[in-house]
């Protein structure tokens, strides 16, 4: 038994040891969140609260539902391939109970004047005005209806 | 020996704190990577975006669409998404001018009076690129910010600190800190939406459909035509961030 004659520094060394292990493995226990690393060096969960957010914009596809007579007119004319919500704002509340929140007509004019105000960055092919000399301060919706906007 | 136990037991510390280091990179290795997700499957879906420069009319309708639906600050110098508007003279190529008034959210008032006769001027819409290698990624120190399997680079922001090494980082200028939470911000692609099966807020409102998503993992989305007949670009190639928001009709001096 010679050979264990000096084992005590070593059984002290260890209980060094494993108390450290204790505290790390308890540090890490409480400080690392739940779900970090299940899919890389991030906590998945936090994918979760990302798509937990509501949506405000309700889509097209749920305007249409109630709204094929417009979606339909407007189908027939040039502004078709534009969403309802482009110019009727986030309806999300309203697409999810019709009766709770009606939709506000927007000011026209400022909208159209968006797309089709005269700007050099606009390609030729697409119908621009100089809306001063166009229309003045009378509205575009006076003249122009903003589903099918071609004047018959 | 020689060696004295004052020199044993720090040489055993810094063992000690080496091996825990070990133990907890293997951690990461057993990890592996599972699917959490019961009806949408990150696998299936690698989401970018295409941009037509040629088609968009600066209308601003994806700016303000983008502030609604996320909740963003509805102040300048706030956005996830804005619309620049760059202006080439002919004579002095290499410095065009750029403007994006308020992000461009209520159009371009301005006109440029000279470029109908000389020089051009288009608009560049501009968000997160959701680059594959990701430098924002790459600097936070906490994890707090990451690319999803689908290719979205998103924000945690219970975990975020705060620290700005982001938006540092970030080569197109797409991060901000949000002044009510001081944590970073910017474009998730409207992950909660696109998920969900809608188009992302800027997609669905812009009037002349200057913006796509684009599902490249979905063999139906007709991206992979429009990517065959047109010549496509990146913003900043030679960073090689990976970046997906792929422009057509890119001029060469946009930055």
């Amino acid at each position: 038994m010679k050979r264990f004659k000096d084992v005590e520094h070593l059984l002290r060394l260890a209980v060094f040891f494993l108390a450290g292990l204790l505290v790390f493995a308890i540090a890490r226990a409480e400080l690392v969140p739940e779900s970090f690393g299940k899919l890389g060096h991030y906590r998945a969960n936090a994918i979760d609260d990302v798509r937990a957010r509501p949506i405000a914009y309700a889509g097209q596809a749920a305007c249409a539902q109630c709204h094929s007579d417009v979606v339909d007119l407007r189908a027939q004319a040039r502004h078709k391939g534009i969403a309802c919500e482009s110019c009727h704002g986030p309806l999300a509340t309203h697409a999810a109970d019709p009766g709770q929140m009606t939709p506000k007509l927007p000011d026209a004019r400022p909208l159209c004047v968006h797309c089709h105000a005269a700007n050099t960055g606009k390609t030729k092919r697409y119908p621009t005005v100089d809306i001063k000399e166009h229309a003045g301060d009378e509205s575009c919706i006076s003249c122009h209806k903003p589903h099918n906007p071609k004047l018959s | 020996m020689d060696t004295s136990r004052r020199d044993f037991l720090i040489l055993g510390s810094k063992m000690f704190v080496m091996t825990s280091v070990a133990a907890s990179a293997f951690e990461h290795v057993l990890a592996g990577t599972p699917e959490a997700a019961a009806t949408y499957n990150t696998a299936d879906h690698w989401w970018a975006m295409v941009i037509d420069i040629e088609k968009c009319v600066g209308s601003g309708h994806c700016v303000k669409a983008c502030k609604l639906e996320n909740g963003v600050i509805d102040e300048p110098y706030y956005f996830r998404t804005w619309v620049e508007r760059y202006h080439v003279d002919p004579l002095d190529m290499d410095h065009p001018k750029v403007d994006s008034p308020n992000g461009g959210i209520d159009g371009f008032p301005e006109t440029y009076p000279d470029s109908t006769t000389t020089g051009k001027t288009f608009f560049v819409p501009k968000l997160c690129n959701h680059c594959v290698d990701s430098p924002c990624t790459q600097v936070c120190p906490v994890g707090a910010t990451f690319r999803t399997n689908d290719g979205v680079v998103l924000i945690d922001k219970d975990y975020c600190l705060g620290c700005r090494y982001c938006v540092q980082a970030c080569p197109y200028g797409c991060r901000y800190i949000d002044p009510r939470t001081n944590t970073a911000d910017k474009c998730t692609l409207c992950y909660h939406r696109i998920t969900k099966g809608l188009q992302p807020a800027c997609c669905e409102t812009c009037p002349t459909g200057a913006r796509q998503l684009a599902d490249l993992k979905n063999p139906k989305d007709p991206v992979h035509e429009f990517l065959r007949t047109h010549q496509i670009q990146v913003l900043k190639p030679q960073m090689a961030t990976g970046a997906k928001i792929y422009y057509s009709g890119l001029d060469g001096s946009v930055r």
